[in-house]
Order: structure tokens, then C-alpha cells, then sequence
């Protein structure tokens, strides 16, 4: 389950995102963008940290 | 996962990569400079401006915009007319020497005063026109897209085997975790799993509805052998007359048949989005999602009457459906930078990718060759 939260999490918020500019202008493509700027942030985050621990 | 699962996995992980992940590496670079095709164009002074006008000015009649661009090209035909959702003061004309003509004439003719804006770039300018070859045929017409769509398709076994094999590879680390004090090559194994897995949902996404644009072509052969045939039933025999009708009366008739829809854009007769005997005159709502979602209305093109209109079968619906979701131009400038960046981390997926599979070639034949050393 654990493996898993945090990727489903993200594909969540980019498929909402993806879809919500879709629907509609103006504050449906800003919560677009914010929902998509999320697993971007994500990434950059992890990827550009200095240091990160292990479990195993 | 028994090992011989994540054996089996793994080498479809890495036969579909190894096939496609040079072209994708080209898809994403030229794709990169796509994204901001319009600003680029803007930039490059390869755009037309519309003349101000008070507002209330009447709109010349679209016989006269016609006529305008034809008095550059008279030896030329009409294939398209067009107006974008966001400039109505502009019309974009194709001319050609035949309505397939792939090295049409673009003109931007000005909406109120019917004059000729500008003769715009073709394809917007030497560099977009090849990036944008690059990027979708190859330069190689109908087989080359079919080819990108195909190595699309291989995008799509790769990233699904790659995320059935991020569970075993993933077990014992947190998300995210990036093991940077240890071998390089274990470094790039983590940044290949984390970046995999969070553009995961974006790159099937845009890997999905480039697949689908690369069928554009046969979908509207499709549509044209089906549903344009049925439309045409009436006309069996008839040889195409030459278009006579005023353009202007037929999109005024188009829009007084589909009240609240305005037109998007006229096909002349013989282009694929029309026939031989029609103005193909394409409608469109003014939502968000309706201003995708084109109505064909068929105006003889003779007589000037509506003759038949009809929604969009599936398939055409999903083809442009499958035209922003690839392009992300539907979101404004900030989804154009999450567009870019998305772009970008693929690239990295991508690189880190054949950086894995270089180096477990290279580590393979160490062993190998260690190995015959200690055989003699």
C-alpha cells in the first residue's frame, strides 16, 4: 500500500489536471495548473535534494 | 513477483525502450520548441496583426476576403478559410494549385476591411517548419507518421512494463529516495524511477493522443468513405461543378441552422473535410470544450443551401480530443510551462534510460570476459 500511496497520488492530480483545463477557462485552468504542477514539484524536489535516506 | 516475472518484464522493458527511445529522445526535443510555436512565430515577426477597429465595425463579407487572396494567387483555388478562436479579426486562407496541395499559400486577410494582412511564414518559419517535421512525419509524408505512431505504441508497452517493474525495484525505498553516496549508476537507477513515476500519467497521456494524431489522415478517409459517401448519395453521378455558391450565404445559412455556434472554419469542395459538391462548413461552440468539438454543416456549393449536417462520428471526436491533451495549449501560458517541464523530465527518463541499459551491457561483458579468463 505504502509503495503505491504516493504514485497514485500524483497520477491522481495529473489526470485531474489534465482534465479540469478541458472542461473549463479561467479558475478551472488555474486548479488545473496547480493540480499539475504538483508531481512536477514533486519530482524536482526528490531529484534535487541533497541527501536522502534508505530503509533497507 | 516471481523472478521470472520481473525477468519476463524486464526484457519487454527493455526491447520496447531500446526500439523507441532514440525517436522519442527527437520527439521531445522538437516537441520542446512546439509547445511555444505561437510565441516563437510572435517573435520571429512571422504573425499578421489585425488592423484596430472600433468595435461595432462591420465584418467585410466573406466573398470579398475570398476574393482578396485570390487576387494574389488567381491561378489558385480556395482549400481553407479559417479564424481562431482568440483572433476573429483575422482570416487565414490556404490557396493551392488542387485542393490536396501540400505546398498551399497562407494569406491572413483582415476581417473588417478585407485586406491583405500578410503572406505568414510558411509553416512558421524555416526552423518551426522543421521542428515540426521533424516531430511528426519524418519528413516522409503518411508512412513516416504511422511510423512515429507505431514507435508511440512502443512508448506505451515501455512505460507499462516500466511501471509494473518500479514495484519490485522500489520494495525496500521510500518514494523518492535518490542513493547518491553510492554508484553512479545507482544514482541514475533512482532518478529513472522517480521521474518514470511521477510523469508517469503525463506521458501516457501524450504519448496516447500522439499515437492517435499520427491516424488523422486514414480517420478522415474513413469518415470520407462512410459518412461524407452517405451525404453524398443525392449527388451519384453528377460530376463536381465548379463553386459558385457566395461563401458568405452559406456560413450565414450554417449559422442560422446551428444557432449558438459560429463558424470555426470553411473547407472548399474536394478537400478532406469536405466533398466535391460542398463548402464543408465547420461550427463550433464557444466553451471551453465545445470549441473542440467541430460541427460539419454541408452547403452545396452551387445551389447555396444546407444540404445535411451532422455530429462528428467517435473516432473524429477523439482525434481532436487528442489534439490539445498532446499539445497542451488548452490551459494558458502556465500549463505551456508544466507542458515544457513534463517535457523535459521525460527527457531525462529517456537519457537515464540508455545510460542504464549502456551500462549493464558494459558491466555484462566484464563478467562475460571475466568469466572465459578464468575458463582457460
Amino acid at each position: 500500500v505504502k509503495l503505491w500511496a504516493m504514485p497514485v497520488l500524483l497520477g491522481l492530480l495529473t489526470a485531474a489536471g489534465l482534465a479540469g483545463a478541458l472542461v473549463g477557462d479561467g479558475v478551472w485552468d488555474t486548479v488545473a495548473a496547480l493540480a499539475l504542477a504538483v508531481p512536477v514539484a514533486v519530482g524536482a524536489w526528490h531529484a534535487l535534494r541533497r541527501g536522502s535516506g534508505t530503509k533497507g | 513477483m516471481t523472478s521470472s516475472a520481473v525477468r519476463r518484464w524486464a526484457w519487454i522493458h527493455k526491447w520496447s525502450s531500446l526500439v523507441c527511445t532514440l525517436f522519442m529522445l527527437l520527439l521531445c526535443l522538437t516537441g520542446l520548441p512546439l509547445i511555444y510555436h505561437h510565441e516563437i512565430v510572435h517573435a520571429l515577426g512571422n504573425d499578421a496583426a489585425a488592423e484596430k477597429v472600433a468595435s461595432g465595425t462591420p465584418r467585410a463579407s466573406l466573398d470579398q476576403v475570398i476574393a482578396a487572396g485570390r487576387a494574389m494567387y488567381p491561378n489558385k483555388i480556395m482549400m481553407y478559410m479559417s479564424q481562431e478562436a482568440d483572433e476573429p479579426g483575422i482570416w487565414n486562407l490556404t490557396l493551392g494549385d488542387h485542393p490536396l496541395d501540400p505546398n498551399y499559400k497562407p494569406i491572413a486577410v483582415d476581417a473588417h476591411s478585407a485586406r491583405v494582412l500578410a503572406e505568414p511564414a510558411f509553416e512558421g518559419g524555416r526552423f518551426l517548419s522543421l521542428m515540426f517535421h521533424l516531430h511528426v512525419d519524418l519528413y516522409a509524408g503518411l508512412p513516416g507518421k504511422l511510423f512515429l505512431g507505431l514507435m508511440g505504441l512502443l512508448l506505451l508497452v515501455a512505460i507499462v512494463s516500466g511501471v509494473v517493474l518500479y514495484a519490485p525495484f522500489m520494495r525496500k525505498l521510500d518514494f523518492g529516495t535518490v542513493r547518491r553516496s553510492r554508484a553512479r549508476r545507482l544514482k541514475w537507477l533512482d532518478l529513472h524511477n522517480l521521474l518514470g513515476i511521477v510523469t508517469l500519467v503525463w506521458a501516457l497521456v501524450v504519448g496516447a493522443t500522439g499515437m492517435i494524431n499520427t491516424w488523422a489522415e486514414p480517420l478522415l478517409k474513413v469518415w470520407q468513405v462512410t459518412e461524407v459517401a452517405e451525404m453524398l448519395r443525392p449527388y451519384q453521378g453528377l460530376a463536381p461543378a465548379p463553386a459558385t455558391a457566395s461563401v458568405q450565404l452559406a456560413v450565414a445559412r450554417a449559422e442560422a441552422a446551428e444557432p449558438g455556434m459560429k463558424v470555426g472554419f470553411v473547407a472548399f469542395p474536394g478537400t478532406p473535410f469536405s466533398s466535391p459538391h460542398h463548402y464543408g462548413v465547420f461550427m463550433r461552440g464557444d466553451s471551453a470544450l465545445t470549441a473542440r468539438l467541430y460541427r460539419p454543416v454541408l452547403v452545396d456549393a452551387q445551389s447555396g443551401q444546407v444540404t445535411d449536417r451532422r455530429s462528428l462520428p467517435w473516432y473524429l471526436v477523439a482525434l481532436l480530443m487528442s489534439q490539445p491533451l498532446h499539445f497542451g495549449d488548452y490551459g494558458g501560458g502556465p500549463m505551456q510551462f508544466l507542458w515544457a517541464l513534463f517535457d523535459v523530465a521525460t527527457i531525462i527518463v529517456l537519457g537515464s534510460g540508455l545510460y542504464l541499459w549502456a551500462g549493464r551491457a558494459r558491466a555484462a561483458r566484464t563478467i562475460k570476459a571475466d568469466a572465459s579468463v578464468e575458463a582457460a
